[in-house]
């Protein structure tokens, strides 16, 4: 049975490699696109459709169009990637039609990169690059610094900026190589060739051969596969991209989802028939339990043990489910990697499948997401197609099928009772537990439920091996985390980090900071249920426990950053509306304690809040977690207990002093006119639009207070800082 | 034999599935009847509401009990269902159907403010529609395209970084189209 596995594996990637060289040919240039919703409501598809004009316009035959998913570099989108042979790659951003055709007409007919549209550069590319892996973990405390010698040797031979360019990335997934002594690794571009280098000689033998000769020098080569290198020879160069470490998105963006063979090109389905093959239960379970993989919906749960526990309930039918209801406000990690990359999903929901012994699969997708559910159909059709799904799984004798339903915008089913009920076809209510859906689950059988990056990340390390996947990644929790970084933040996007990352790092190094020049608030983490981070904190190695210990949760992996303009108690408001609205009703202290807080919040952001309500409502909170039946209602108090721990003033200004300090709180806010710097312009007397400011012109002008709804057009206009907010003049 | 198991027990279920079938599209009878034939049929109820919304654009009152008869659950479970999810629209809607989401990045960029200009331009609160059947406003938890905050969206289309200074273009953009 062995035999025919690795067989019929190997037939079907010579079937790939022969469909993927049809399409990109290596002498043909290829423009790169991304196509996933956010792509698309930015304009991918005019784009696309502006390049195929070009191309058939102006008759070239030799450049070929590729729709990839999406990186995640929302901010800039659409991103446009040109892959010129034998060139370096050069990405462009918020490319629209007018861009098309400049990009066109200089770098596809002329050859020349058009610098000033270029993603996160604005120079022309070198002729190499030269990336060193920078990973905290495969660097040892060289005595030789190699990679200062690789520049001072790269000066000795006048070779310039223009012609070999250095960069640091983060991990590539190649540690083990790293480890031999003090070498470190280079990946160069074109062409991604992965030096390791060991001592001074070898460094004069790659400048020597490669920089200047051209030619690869093989004994220096790094073997197999690392996953790195495949992201990092597109985005080694932007500083949001290179010191991520894509495991779960190591396909986002890279690669057609619609596609099969082009994932069976990067290894795809390969973890999937070495465990075919090697037809040991035991084996995968002690492999996922080993990389102390843990789930990465928010939980937190070990994998390992979650599956050893079906595996071990004695049953003929079992189910496994991927929860794709993402519906914490502000996360959007999941859909796109059910955008980008839906078959790393699906693999490792296989593998999981065949460790507890699971005959049938769902994936529960949000209702709200279109595309992400076509690409999943179009993905799950393409592996019946290829006998990836159905009976006799690629020759082994194992048969599985995986079926789609969708949520109706219900938050609470991302809670594994609630979401098993909505597949029954019932109301999303979740139950109590025990018994835990691995003992009793869809129709009263064992049942695994998993998130879709825990899956995402599943074939790597069946691929790449448990010590691996467990390095990478902080002592409680193996690989790495997706967040969603959003709000008052430079470069908002997907970013992937190791677990254990700082949140500075994340919001700082990657995401470039708070725009506007405004400062650092804090940082909210695990949507509804999580909690707000005072800036103060922002050195917190972000994990499952030390999140918990602040009193927010790693929740699905959104991250919203704010600034001070934003106001503390009117995010728990916000957060509390949203637990109210989506309480499902069935247990009281949720459904009737979320409601009261709600009305406190409003009372005192209404300015008619009284010092009692403070510990009401710190009272309540504290209830609602202790009592109520599921997570949606345990967790539901943490924005505002987090908020009141850390900003404890602000809820005391609102309430004793009658005043919003960041001016959010309509009611809590007063516009007023300063003697001093009034010049008596009128421009905010004619911008009012309830006309209640009085003055003639070239004196001091007075606002109504009676009559001002406090809109803050007067502020906004006033040229001279003379319209005073909360008595604080405009910045 | 209850009658959950199978439809036609009773005396009159010729005229109750005339009459079923007559409050459906033709082609939702026959995606129930595909159902049927799956198992456990009843746990198909959401898709089956979700391509009937697909349809028609809203799932009435005399749908419930067509469904319901038809696929064989108790009417008081498909209103049950249907009232339970958010994305079930019980009444007719618009044609243009807007969604201003209102997802925490979105609301820390300001879609409270757009929100609030659609009103005023509509002169319609959230969850209605206009007099004339163009517009329906509604808002939505999180699209998933955060970083793209504050986003509309106006049937399946997304709108990317919306001001409330765009909202009368985008109507305008709608009106052309009808």
């Amino acid at each position: 049975m062995t035999g025919t596995v690795e067989n019929t594996y190997a037939a079907l990637k010579e079937k790939a490699r022969q469909q993927y060289n049809l399409r990109h040919e290596a002498t043909k240039t290829r423009i790169q696109i991304g196509s996933a919703t956010c792509e698309n409501a930015a304009g991918s598809e005019k784009v696309l459709e502006e390049f195929r004009k070009h191309i058939v316009a102006s008759g070239k035959e030799d450049v070929v169009l590729h729709r990839t998913g999406c990186t995640g570099r929302c901010s800039r989108e659409p991103i446009v990637t040109v892959i010129a042979p034998g060139k370096i790659p050069v990405k462009y951003e918020r490319v629209d039609s007018g861009r098309v055709h400049e990009i066109f007409t200089s770098h596809i007919m002329g050859g020349k990169a058009k610098a000033e549209l270029m993603l996160d550069s604005t120079e022309q590319p070198a002729q190499y690059e030269l990336f060193f892996c920078n990973s905290a973990r495969c660097i040892n405390p060289a005595k030789v610094d190699l990679v200062g010698l690789f520049y001072d040797k790269l000066e000795q031979n006048n070779i310039s900026a223009e012609n070999a360019r250095i960069s640091k990335t983060s991990c590539m997934g190649l540690c083990e190589a790293g480890r031999e002594g003090e070498a470190i690794n280079v990946l160069i571009r074109p062409g991604k060739v992965i030096y390791n280098v060991k001592k001074a000689t070898d460094i004069d033998e790659i400048i020597a051969a490669h920089i200047i000769g051209g030619k690869t020098v093989e004994r220096l080569i790094v073997g197999g596969n690392p996953l790195g290198a495949r992201f990092f020879e597109l985005y080694g160069d932007s500083a949001f991209f290179n010191r991520q470490s894509r495991l779960a998105l190591r396909n986002s963006g890279l690669i057609d989802p619609e596609n099969i063979y082009e994932y069976v090109m990067v290894d795809g389905f390969e973890a999937l028939a070495k465990v075919l093959a090697k037809s040991d239960r035991g084996w995968v379970i002690d492999e996922v339990t080993k990389s102390t993989l843990r789930g990465r919906g928010g939980g937190g749960y070990p994998t390992g043990t979650k599956w050893s526990m079906a595996a071990k309930e004695n049953n003929e039918t079992k189910y496994i489910i991927c929860n794709a209801d993402e519906g914490d406000p502000g996360a959007f990690m999941d859909r796109s990697m059910l955008e980008g990359d839906p078959l790393s999903i699906i693999e490792g929901m296989m593998i999981g499948a065949y460790a507890m012994g699971a005959s049938n699969g769902f994936f529960y997708v949000r209702a709200e997401y279109p595309l992400a559910i076509k690409r999943i159909e179009t993905a799950l059709k393409l592996c019946r197609e290829h006998g990836l799904l159905g009976k006799n799984i690629l020759g082994s004798g194992w048969d599985f099928e995986i079926e789609v339903r969708l949520g109706a915008g219900a938050f609470v089913c991302g809670e594994e009772t609630a979401l098993i009920h909505s597949i029954e076809g019932e109301r999303g209510q979740p139950r109590v537990r025990p018994p835990y859906p691995t003992t009793s689950g869809l129709w009263g059988k064992p049942t695994v439920i998993n998130n879709v990056e825990t899956f995402a990340n599943v074939p790597l390390i069946l691929l790449y091996g448990a010590q691996w996947f467990k390095q990478i990644g902080s002592a409680r929790a193996g690989g790495t985390k997706v967040f969603s970084l959003t709000g008052k933040v430079h470069h908002t996007g997907l970013v992937e980090v190791p677990m254990g990352s700082t949140l500075r790092e994340v919001v700082f190094d990657i995401g470039g900071g708070v725009p506007g020049g405004k400062a650092l608030k804090a940082i909210q983490t695990g949507g509804p249920a999580g909690g707000t981070i005072p800036a103060s904190l922002i050195d917190t190695a972000v994990d499952y426990e030390s999140l918990t210990a602040l009193g927010s949760i790693m929740g699905s992996g959104g991250m919203i950053v704010m600034d001070e303009t934003d106001c503390m108690v009117d995010i728990a408001k916000f957060f509390i509306t949203f637990s109210q609205d989506e309480s499902c009703g069935k247990c009281t202290p949720c459904r009737e304690g979320t409601k009261r807080m709600l009305e406190i919040l409003d009372r005192i952001t209404a300015g008619k809040g009284e010092k009692e309500d403070l510990d009401k409502l710190e009272r309540l909170a504290n209830l609602l977690r202790k009592s109520s039946l599921c997570g949606l209602g345990r967790a539901a108090p943490n924005p505002v207990l987090s908020t009141m721990k850390y900003f404890r003033k602000e809820y005391d200004a609102h309430v004793i002093d009658k005043v919003c300090p960041s001016g959010k709180c309509k009611a809590l806010v007063k516009f007023e006119i300063s003697e001093e710097k009034c010049v008596g312009c009128t421009a905010c007397a004619r911008h009012c639009p309830v006309a209640c400011i009085s003055g003639t012109p070239k004196h001091l002008h007075v606002i109504d207070q009676t009559r001002c709804i406090r809109c803050g057009k007067c502020f906004e206009v006033c040229r001279f800082n003379a319209v005073l907010k909360n008595g604080k003049a405009k910045a | 034999m209850s009658h959950t198991d199978q439809p036609c027990c009773t005396d009159n279920w010729p005229q109750i599935k005339a009459k079923s079938e007559a409050a459906l599209p033709r082609a939702i009878v026959e995606y129930i009847e595909q159902c049927r034939a799956k198992e456990h049929a009843e746990s198909q109820l959401i898709s089956v509401l979700h391509k009937l919304q697909g349809t028609v654009g809203y799932i009435g009152k005399e749908q419930i009990d067509a469904v319901a008869q038809l696929l064989g659950v108790p009417a008081a479970k498909v209103s049950g269902v249907a009232t339970f999810y958010h994305f079930f629209s019980l009444e007719e809607r618009g044609k243009f159907l807007i969604s201003v989401c209102l997802g925490t990045a979105c609301y820390v960029k300001g879609a409270q403010q757009v929100l609030e200009k659609f009103k005023e331009e509509l002169g319609i609160e959230s969850g209605e529609t206009t007099k004339d059947g163009m517009f329906s406003l509604q808002v939505s938890r999180c699209l998933g395209t955060c970083g793209l905050a504050p986003v509309v969206m106006i049937n399946e289309e997304v709108h990317a970084k919306v001001a409330p200074d765009n909202v009368a273009a985008l109507l305008k953009m709608c009106q052309d189209k009808a």
